[in-house]
């Protein structure tokens, strides 16, 4: 293997085992500050367990996120030095204003509300959660504000060789960047919703602390279900954005090899990429994916046969995540409206509850295929239509490479099987324990 | 005018990370020394715990600033830098979840597992930031492309290691006089008797670090032109001398914040000599990452520094707020909260 391919698998993998953690940081913060904010008004106390039980699982998560955080911004210095000096002065600087802007203030005011129970008042208490809270999800969207450069780069200019900064409010408040922005979210409270579901659900089946994951339960279920409706409307404007965007990239995700008028969603289909073709194509909808490509039946969608072959993503793997993902987007919106309808009254269908123990891993594969569909997709560019990827490795040797892959990827399975286990762990506890 | 600033605040940043986190890899190296037992080892924990983590995060802002501010010298510095830098992270990795994890299961051989991460992740990381800034300030061996010409064991020179030695021996001393500020009895006693052993061994490993930097590097000769800037040595020099009246008065958060001039003054000490160079080359200094020949542009460095001027003060702001809130002497009693570590 070259160091090319191994520091992408090296840079797969760091990325896919941080956004294990992340999603659930993002939304379990704003749960438990939901908790909180209702425990401070009411006065009940079991808001206040509520906050503590789930926050001591959302610590247990928390850390991971932050460590495995720090070889992300690593890492396009050690593996992809020539992309950082290419781009650095735009990527650069919004990794950078996401450290200052965001990320200082949710490591300091997370362990301000944890040892801050006693000391502070419950206002400011209150006020500790919702900044971790805010910051958690204020630094997301400087790091996918900095991820929408690489997929569609606007306000720079080629100068000196490299991309600089042409304008500034072009690069943070471009459409490509806010789709991403609000589809990363929601996804990451889907999961939180699903993950406090689950865990309530299996407590629920057994009969402890009823009273406390019902409320629990109800939290979750409106949040889950608030966010999966998002998700598939945005999930709509997502995709015509890359169909405007990124053609070979949308042509990949359907699998679409002839450019066409008039083009049909075919719910069946099996990618055959040696021979440029599907091998298997059933039950179309006519004029179903120009329509969500570009909101007219008639309306041209390009094919992946109107690309060079050296400018096409991987089809099979961009595809079949796609539709995974999807797939997946419109069961949560299913269980989602069905557990937000027994909300009140969670013991009314246990079916739904075994479900949603089952349901929990879900949200991560989905988040998981997403970030295939974005990264694979918009291969062999590294910065779509700018740099291709080959071009943008460290002059490094392959030795230190598979130094470092190696080791880390023992030392994440490592900590990902504790960190499991413990969530696991504390999770069956309860909140009493 | 704009690349001097920005290079300052770079300067800056790495010798705040060193101040900030020096204390937490001093406390974590020293751990398995000064930890008589259980109840000792939580002090220690917890004498950090509230911290570690926002200090952690100096760390990664110097990291994004070199990024933002010098993408070149980010690029051929990480590159180059690439199995040290790896080790420096795992280190910080096993570190940062061994506070999370340790408490969260009863078992003796579960705990040894992470006091052995926390040690081995603080030592390693106080050495490699010494052993590459010492580098650094020497030279390291780039080619014209900004390609390094050499590996792991080149770092490890004599200059190199002389400087990952004083980095530890720095953070050591600055550990002992946190830890003796927040606790009572016989473990402050005991941390206070430390860094008064470690005080001498420092001033002898900065004196000879100092006279080898004259003997085998150019870190003098932006001194020398300017002889004004040897004013910055009296920030070292104050440091030391107070965290010994200090020490010996038992005045801990004095003495702790003289070490702290202690740290920055020597890190500001060796960036100012290598200005304007970010990374000099040993090969040819024609071929040194510089703040002119790889900074961003004007309007990157100028929007950046906005960010930098609102939010640095601000952090600066809510960390000295939680440091006055949660910096007490510890007591058996602290222990007991449910939430600590």
């Amino acid at each position: 293997m070259d160091v090319v391919l191994l520091s992408r698998l090296q840079f797969a993998m760091a990325t896919m085992f941080h956004f294990i953690f992340v999603p659930l940081t993002l939304g379990l913060s704003v749960l438990v500050a939901i908790m909180e904010t209702i425990y401070v008004k009411t006065g009940d106390d079991t808001y206040k367990k509520m906050a503590k039980f789930w926050g001591k699982l959302f610590l247990i998560n928390f850390a991971l996120g932050i460590v495995t955080g720090i070889t992300l911004e690593f890492q396009f210095g050690t593996n992809w030095s020539k992309y950082s000096e290419y781009v650095g002065d735009i990527f650069g600087s919004l990794l950078a204003i996401e450290a200052t802007a965001a990320f200082f203030l949710e490591s300091t005011f997370i362990a301000v509300w944890v040892f801050g129970w006693e000391k502070l008042s419950p206002k400011l208490h209150l006020l500790s959660i919702w900044l971790v809270a805010i910051a958690s999800s204020v630094s997301a969207v400087w790091i996918l504000i900095a991820n929408a450069f690489m997929q569609h780069p606007v306000g720079y200019v080629m100068r000196n060789g490299r991309a600089e900064l042409a304008n500034f409010l072009d690069v943070v408040f471009h459409k490509f960047a806010w789709l991403e922005i609000i589809h990363t979210l929601s996804a990451a409270y889907i999961l939180a919703g699903f993950f406090v579901l689950g865990i309530s659900a299996y407590h629920l089946l057994k009969n402890n602390n009823v009273d406390f994951f019902k409320k629990s339960f109800a939290i979750a279920a409106t949040f889950a279900f608030i966010f999966s409706c998002v998700e598939i409307i945005e999930g709509h404007y997502h995709g015509s954005e890359i169909a405007e965007t990124q053609p070979a990239k949308l042509a990949a995700m359907e699998s679409l090899w002839e450019t066409g008028t008039n083009v049909p969603m075919n719910l069946l289909i099996l990618p055959d990429e040696k021979n440029e073709k599907n091998s298997i194509e059933a039950f179309p909808i006519p004029g179903l994916l120009s329509f969500l490509a570009h909101h007219s039946f008639s309306a041209k969608v390009q094919g992946l046969k109107d690309f060079p072959k050296d400018e096409r993503p991987p089809v099979a793997l961009t595809f079949f995540s796609f539709r995974i993902m999807v797939g997946l987007g419109f069961l949560f919106l299913f269980l989602s409206f069905w557990a937000w309808k027994n909300r009140f009254n969670p013991l009314k269908s246990k079916r739904l509850l075994k479900f949603l123990i089952w349901a929990i891993p879900l949200p991560y594969i989905a988040i998981e295929l997403g970030w295939v569909v974005a990264e694979v997709g918009r291969q062999p560019w590294i910065v779509y239509g700018l740099m291709k990827t080959s071009d943008a490795v460290s002059p490094i040797n392959t030795g230190q490479v598979w130094f470092s892959f190696i080791a880390l990827t023992l030392l994440y399975s490592f900590l990902g099987t504790v960190d499991i286990y413990l969530l696991a762990k504390y999770a069956r506890k309860g909140p009493d324990a | 005018m704009l690349e001097t600033i920005w290079f300052l605040l770079w300067g800056i940043l790495w010798a705040i990370y060193f101040v900030l986190d020096g204390f937490d890899l001093g406390l974590g190296t020293l751990m398995p020394f000064l930890a008589k037992n259980e109840q000792d080892k939580r002090f220690i924990y917890n004498a950090m715990g509230p911290f570690w983590d926002g200090n952690e995060v100096w760390l990664i802002t110097a990291g994004g600033v070199t990024f933002a501010a010098f993408p070149k010298t980010y690029a051929v510095m990480f590159s180059g830098l690439y199995t040290a830098l790896m080790l420096l992270l795992i280190a910080l990795i096993i570190r940062g979840i061994s506070f999370e994890f340790r408490s969260k299961v009863e078992s003796p051989g579960w705990k040894k597992i992470w006091d052995t991460c926390m040690f081995i992740g603080s030592f390693l990381p106080a050495l490699l930031l010494g052993v590459a800034f010492a580098n650094i300030f020497k030279g390291i061996p780039i080619d014209a492309n900004g390609v390094f010409q050499g590996n792991i064991l080149t770092l490890l020179n004599p200059y190199g290691l002389l400087g990952g030695i004083l980095f530890v021996l720095l953070f050591l001393e600055h550990g002992a006089l946190w830890l003796a500020f927040r606790t009572t009895g016989d473990l402050q006693l005991r941390s206070g008797a430390t860094a008064a052993k470690i005080w001498p061994i420092k001033v002898i490993v900065l004196l000879i670090f100092l006279v080898y930097s004259a003997i085998s590097t150019q870190l003098f000769a932006n001194y020398l032109a300017n002889p004004i800037l040897f004013i910055l040595l009296a920030l070292p020099i104050i440091g030391i001398f107070l965290s010994r009246i200090y020490t010996g008065t038992q005045q801990w958060l004095k003495a702790w914040i003289a070490s702290a001039l202690t740290i920055f003054g020597t890190a500001m000490f060796g960036v100012i000599g290598i200005y304007p160079a970010l990374l000099p080359s040993s090969i040819n200094p024609a071929y040194s990452m510089t703040i002119y020949n790889s900074s961003s542009s004007t309007l990157t460095l100028k929007i950046m520094l906005g960010v930098a001027l609102i939010f640095v003060p601000l952090v600066i702001g809510y960390q000295f707020w939680v440091y006055k809130k949660f910096s007490h002497p510890l007591t058996p009693k602290d222990l007991e909260y449910e939430e600590a570590y």
